[in-house]
């Protein structure tokens, strides 16, 4: 075992470390869910990592967005993922394709892996992505924030979940995005996305929200 | 009584936790309007931890339970 996941070891087993080495995760976006579950799956040691981003590193960006500094804005989030990867575990096989997820490419960008992690921040890829999941039977990791609140789910291939969370695909959001909201979100998709890959009971369907606020956990089932 | 729990930007001029008289209201929307919550400002709206939609029936004993809209990332 590579000394670099020696500090891994008790909280998941050998095995189940080299289960993760054989793995291949999607990560849909690198901004501020994005950049931190890719930051956690080359830490844990995915075996294969790909991502997609369209988008470039804005000022706004940098309260929150962990792949983001000075230096890169206005350059490619998705070319700036692979820099960093190579420099936190260059033996994970890290893809980045510099586009936005779309109807048309969703299921080419999806194919083969073993769970999709959802990094959007929009209801309407969010579906296009839930769409592809489905067809394709990869269980898809749900995840979104709102100033103070993260909710995360894992949802299984056809149960209807982000239909059901987002009956209408356009409604008005708010934007503010706080940095410990988004990095928490993150831990819940990429510690429930490690569970899921090591066959561990993730509560499959169960939405996770947490209001750090008032530092509240409530977990509910959707009905669909 | 009925138990009406608000999280997050619900909360912002509000209770955390309302209980009422469970006569007095016939469906969830019934308790939306008494909290002069709008229907489009609640996303996730449950019923004794399911998760329903506001013409739900409520009755003696049921806790709601309304969240905003959360689709940031």
């Amino acid at each position: 075992m590579e000394k670099r996941y020696i500090r891994s070891i008790g909280a998941l087993s050998e095995a189940e470390l080299l289960l993760l080495c054989g793995k291949k995760v999607f990560v849909a976006g690198c901004g501020g869910l994005g950049g931190h579950i890719i930051d956690m799956l080359l830490r844990v040691g995915v075996g294969e990592i790909h991502v997609c981003d369209g988008d470039c590193f804005d000022e706004s960006n940098l309260n929150r967005q962990l792949l983001s500094d000075e230096d890169v804005i206005g350059k490619s989030k998705a070319e700036t993922a692979a820099l960093y990867a190579r420099k936190v575990n260059s033996s994970v096989r890290f893809i980045s394709d510099n586009v936005f997820l779309t109807e048309e490419n969703a299921a080419a960008l999806i194919e083969g892996c073993d769970a999709v992690i959802d990094a959007l921040d929009n209801i309407a890829g969010r579906k296009i992505l839930k769409r592809e999941c489905d067809k394709l039977n990869i269980p898809y990791i749900y995840g979104s924030v709102s100033r103070w609140a993260a909710q995360a789910a894992v949802s299984m291939p056809g149960d209807g979940l982000i239909d059901a969370l987002y009956p209408q695909t356009e409604i008005t959001v708010d934007k503010s995005i706080l940095p410990f909201t988004a990095a928490l979100c993150a831990s819940m998709q990429t510690s429930l996305c490690v569970k899921l890959l090591c066959g561990k009971n993730v509560e499959a369907g169960k939405v996770w929200f947490f209001d750090i606020d008032d530092m509240e956990l409530e977990a509910f089932s959707v009905r669909t | 009584m009925i138990e009406v729990r608000l999280f997050a930007t619900l909360r912002a001029g509000r209770e955390k936790i309302y209980r009422f008289d469970a006569p007095e209201f016939e469906t969830a929307s019934d308790i939306l309007k008494k909290l002069d919550i709008p229907e489009k400002e609640v996303a996730i709206l449950l019923v004794n931890g399911f998760h329903s939609k506001p013409d739900a029936a409520v009755k003696d004993g049921d806790i709601l339970s309304l969240f905003p809209p959360v689709a940031g990332g």
